[in-house]
């Protein structure tokens, strides 16, 4: 199977270590990845605040890049929602702007083929022991758009569950949005923070050592809001946490 | 819609700010938002039909909105039939001064209300104040709100944002101006004030002659409506007065009385997390010998046509007025419902305000952004209306301009001042990831200049950095690692 790598131009840029680790948790399961070096960015966050128009380009060439690959793996739901649920809409709107077929054509191709990482994990694989190791307590904060866009439901916990040594915290409120919402974080910047602040002291009281998610941009408003009022706890994405092993734990 | 009430609101940010910082409402919201969201989630998972009952509301909508010049036809025949009287209001203005009018015909200066988004999305109270004509209103939540000189911030619960102890200071300190005053030593338990209203109520109801309501659906085939509520305050109103006056959005209608069936299961589960709902009063034209032998029955337009033009942003009509969407949002529960600077708050009210509206005000051009698209609202929609989608639309409409219908026609609205500056970075970041080779460069400057980051940003980057720190960017990024480790032939060439 000829399995793309789709890493986000959030994790490309400043967490590569995510990207790794998705590169040797695939490896050690078999899966033959590739990174394809052209790859860029989906358009989310063009299309969320309102440049439809500028986001097709944007869709176009990320179908050119991953058309030929029989899956396609991405470590963010939100990414992963984009091109599963925005791709068919801006399709539909194209042509609904007597703009023709050719746009749904172009990006048809990669919408079936795009899956989340825990998705490709449990429905693709077929596994949700992946032989991972994490000596942790971990509390898991299930990111709206994996949540309720993509559907991942119970996947990313039979992951967890599976981790030796991992204590698994139930999360209070865990299924409210943290407040990140891209440029929202931004645009709304009071909301958004107090409902940062208040994911943060939900995930404190749990007791757990590390707050996991399965996005990281999330992760990057959640952490940066963690350090800011010194918590102690820290982020990770559940890419790194399946991953470590006894032989190379990641912290 | 032009109200009167909210023009001139800060932008929904600016509006926000001071809501998030007042500690006794965020926990009176939290407090509220949460019990009620508890229990809609409960009242919901007892039916197995649920996804059923919402696909059903969802296209008795849509089949009613798609043929809504012949349903409205049909209403106004079956309401004169009965023996009702149709008034027609393309916008606020008109509609007030119908009911002025009318209310002056009957020579009386004072009307009761039942509750009524309608009426206060017109700003019918103000305008017949106005005219030296006193309303009253007669919901508890409405009369703590009209008694405080208060907005509503909710649409069910419109008073969500006070608790009991500022109520009981309301009612003891301007109960005396309206009516019967509250009784001495009131205190804040919720029996002595349910009873301090009932008494300061029931003298209004006795001596009303006229009677103002909305409606929650009209029945297009028998010219019926239908206000759903839950304290009978509304039945009074609807039973008493000689004369009764409805102001209804022209969305309201179903076609049968059979359609009522599935919205009687999902609105009250939807909106108070019952099962039944407790006063359902359905009347149809005038009964001789029985109840208001007068009924005039004034449907308005105010943006509702402009609205379904618009082939995403029409399904905001399907809305039934639960509110469940407010009780599940993050953004409502810490803004509060004033912030969105109109009687609809919250996710529907930040979909619906600038449909209705438009998008020239401040305000309605900040509301597509009141939301971080969790998506929360449209799960619990009863009439699956998707609200991020027409949020996202919405947005797209502000910064990218393009085809609207404004009172009747179409026009094409140009992009809105101040989104320059987002625009250019917009189109900069849409060329660098449509050149993978220049963000490349841009990647390892950044990763290479890396120590000399600041902690804080300067100007519009303060609202990151203000509250959360920025992550450190590593020593490279990934894809010169991969480059560098699995020798990818580099395709950015």
């Amino acid at each position: 199977m000829r399995v793309a790598l789709f890493l986000t131009c959030v994790n490309d840029t400043l967490y590569p270590d995510t990207g790794r680790a998705v590169v040797k948790l695939l490896t050690r399961l078999g899966v033959d990845v590739d990174f394809p070096m052209a790859q860029t960015c989906c358009g989310q966050a063009h299309y969320n605040t309102g440049y439809r128009h500028e986001a097709e380009p944007l869709a176009r060439h990320f179908s050119d890049v991953f058309a030929g690959y029989e899956a396609i793996v991405t470590p963010s739901g939100s990414c992963g929602a984009m091109v599963r649920e925005l791709y068919p809409r801006m399709g539909e709107r194209a042509r609904a702007e007597g703009r023709g077929d050719g746009l749904a054509a172009t990006l048809a191709p990669v919408v079936p083929k795009t899956y989340e990482l825990t998705e490709f994990l449990v429905d693709v694989l077929g596994v949700t022991d992946v032989g991972a190791y994490y000596p942790h307590t971990v509390t898991y904060h299930p990111t709206c758009h994996g949540l309720r866009g993509l559907g991942l439901a119970d996947r990313p916990f039979k992951l967890l569950q599976a981790v030796k040594g991992l204590e698994l915290r139930e999360l209070p409120g865990a299924d409210e949005c943290c407040g990140f919402g891209g440029t929202f974080a931004l645009k709304n910047s009071d909301v958004s923070a107090a409902m940062g602040t208040d994911k943060v002291r939900n995930a404190e009281s749990t007791g757990a050592e590390v707050l996991c998610a399965a996005d990281n941009s999330c992760l990057m408003h959640i952490g940066g809001t963690m350090t800011r009022l010194s918590t102690g706890m820290r982020p990770v994405h559940i890419a790194e946490i399946l991953a470590s092993t006894e032989e190379e734990p990641s912290v | 819609m032009s109200g009167g009430t909210f023009v001139g609101m800060p932008s929904f940010p600016e509006a926000a700010h001071d809501a998030v910082n007042n500690q006794t409402l965020r926990a009176n919201l939290r407090h509220a938002t949460h019990t009620i969201r508890g229990k809609r989630a409960k009242a919901v998972a007892e039916m197995s039909d649920w996804a059923e009952l919402r696909e059903a509301g969802k296209r008795i909508k849509d089949h009613t909105l798609r043929h809504l010049d012949r349903y409205l036809v049909q209403l106004e025949e079956s309401v004169t039939a009965a023996g009702g009287v149709v008034h027609w209001a393309v916008d606020a203005d008109e509609a007030n001064r119908i009911v002025i009018d009318l209310v002056r015909m009957t020579g009386e200066s004072e009307v009761v209300k039942v509750k009524s988004m309608a009426t206060q999305e017109i700003g019918l109270n103000e305008a017949l104040e106005a005219e030296g004509i006193a309303a009253y209103e007669t919901d508890l939540a409405e009369l703590i709100v009209q008694l405080g000189k208060d907005r509503p911030s909710h649409i069910l619960v419109p008073a969500i944002h006070r608790n009991r102890g500022e109520i009981r200071d309301i009612f003891a300190r301007e109960m005396s101006e309206w009516g019967r005053p509250a009784p001495d030593g009131l205190t804040d338990t919720p029996a002595e004030l349910a009873e301090a209203a009932r008494l300061h109520l029931r003298e209004k109801f006795l001596r009303a002659k006229v009677g103002v309501s909305g409606a929650n659906f009209m029945v297009a085939e028998t010219g019926t409506l239908v206000v759903v509520e839950s304290e009978g305050n509304g039945r009074m109103c609807l039973t008493l007065p000689e004369t009764l006056i409805s102001v209804v959005g022209i969305e309201k209608i179903v076609p049968t009385w059979r359609d009522l069936e599935v919205f009687l299961q999902t609105l009250p589960r939807s909106s108070t997390a019952e099962r039944m709902n407790p006063y359902t009063s359905t009347w149809t034209g005038t009964t001789g010998g029985d109840g208001p032998q007068t009924f005039h029955l004034v449907l308005i337009d105010n943006g509702r046509t402009d609205t379904l033009a618009d082939e995403v942003g029409r399904q905001a009509l399907r809305c039934i007025r639960c509110s469940a969407c407010l009780n599940v949002c993050p953004v409502y529960e810490r803004a509060g419902g004033h912030a969105y600077g109109s009687v609809y708050p919250g996710p529907i009210g930040a979909i619906l305000s600038p449909q209705l509206r438009g998008t020239a005000s401040e305000i309605d051009a900040s509301l597509p952004y009141a939301s971080s698209l969790c998506g929360a609202c449209y799960e619990v929609c009863p009439v699956a209306i998707d609200i991020p989608e027409v949020l996202v639309h919405l947005r797209e409409r502000i910064v990218e301009g393009g085809p609207a219908t404004r009172e009747g026609n179409k026009v094409v609205l140009k992009p809105a001042k101040g989104h320059a500056a987002e625009r250019a970075a917009m189109r900069a970041a849409r060329w660098a990831f449509g050149h993978p080779g220049a963000l490349r460069t841009g990647q390892r400057l950044a990763s290479r200049t890396r120590r000399f980051h600041p902690r804080t940003l300067p100007g519009p980057g303060r609202a990151w950095s203000d509250t959360r720190d920025l992550p450190a960017v590593p020593a490279e990024p990934f894809r010169d690692w991969w480059q560098r480790t699995h020798g990818g032939k580099d395709t950015t060439k």
